[in-house]
């Protein structure tokens, strides 16, 4: 029993719960992977309608990629402050994330708003379909985690976090980051590298 | 007290400046990156831009996700699946000719 830190832990001595949460990053990335590669293969498929340079805001998601990024920060600060018991900071950090992802979600949004006023539907092109499919799908990752994190705000607050509470918050974490580390991939081949 | 935070450090990683650190590095990284939209990098602008993503992408893993400090298992199970996706998407790109275009 070398990892008796966290709860529920197998025969191995590692947490099941870690365990768990490691083979679901993993198998995100196969589902992540098949959106990007689609992406890239329909990138420069725009069927009369507008091309990835006419439509993307750079400066735009520059800033959006990196309250993302700091995102990642605050979630791990909060890991930190729930390893600590400091459940004032931890709250303080998750909130923080939470706030951080709304407001990159909300970027999101008006992007796509912005996109289809410039003639860019779903169904426009295979390159719109592409995108819309892969960034809407990180969006709805980020949504949920949004949502995952105000609910651990809630119920660390009525002290009622099944198992050891820092394992739960760094569960949390651990899919906070995966949302963040994909974003860095689509950052770098779906806005910075053009067709 | 310092047998506290050597322990804690031990345990989780690192200490939260050095998360502060980590998050300074992944901006400053961030902001070459998109200066390789507004200056011209020549033939280095792929590569560079491929390997700022790959160092970006290894960091937060390595230090945020805790996964150069923890169990090789959880290493073994997440790298398995990025490689298996790199592997199998790769093959699928080669078979449309994406990488002779």
């Amino acid at each position: 029993m070398t990892d008796t830190t966290h709860g529920h832990a197998s025969s191995t001595g590692i947490s099941n719960v870690k365990l768990g949460m490691w083979a679901f990053l993993g198998s995100e990335c196969l589902l992540f992977g098949g959106l990007i590669s689609t992406y890239m293969l329909y990138r420069g498929r725009v069927s009369g309608g507008p091309r990835p340079s006419q439509i993307f805001d750079i400066p735009f998601t520059s800033v959006s990629s990196f309250v993302l990024l700091m995102s990642s920060l605050t979630m791990v600060l909060a890991v930190s402050a729930a390893h600590k018991d400091d459940d004032r900071k931890t709250n303080l950090w998750l909130t923080v994330t939470a706030l951080l992802g709304a407001t990159f979600v909300g970027g999101q949004v008006y992007e796509f708003t912005a996109f289809y006023k410039e003639g860019l539907g779903f169904s426009t092109s295979l390159f719109g379909s592409s995108f819309y499919t892969l960034t809407g799908f990180h969006g709805v990752h980020v949504t949920v985690g949004i949502i995952m994190l105000m609910s651990l705000v809630g119920i660390l607050k009525r002290s009622s976090v099944p198992g050891k509470k820092a394992e739960v918050v760094e569960m949390i974490g651990l899919y906070w980051h995966f949302v963040d580390i994909v974003w860095i991939i689509i950052f770098t081949l779906v806005y910075l590298i053009p067709v | 007290m310092t047998t506290n935070t050597a322990e804690t450090k031990q345990e989780h990683g690192m200490s939260d400046a050095g998360y502060i650190r980590i998050a300074i590095i992944l901006a400053a990284i961030t902001a070459l990156e998109v200066s390789t939209y507004y200056v011209d990098f020549g033939v280095l602008f792929l590569p560079a831009l491929l390997i700022m993503m790959v160092i970006k992408f290894v960091m937060v893993v390595s230090y945020f996700m805790h996964l150069k400090f923890d169990n090789k298992i959880f290493s073994f199970l997440f790298y398995a699946g990025l490689i298996l996706a790199i592997g199998v998407y790769a093959a699928f790109l080669a078979t449309f000719k994406f990488f002779i275009q």
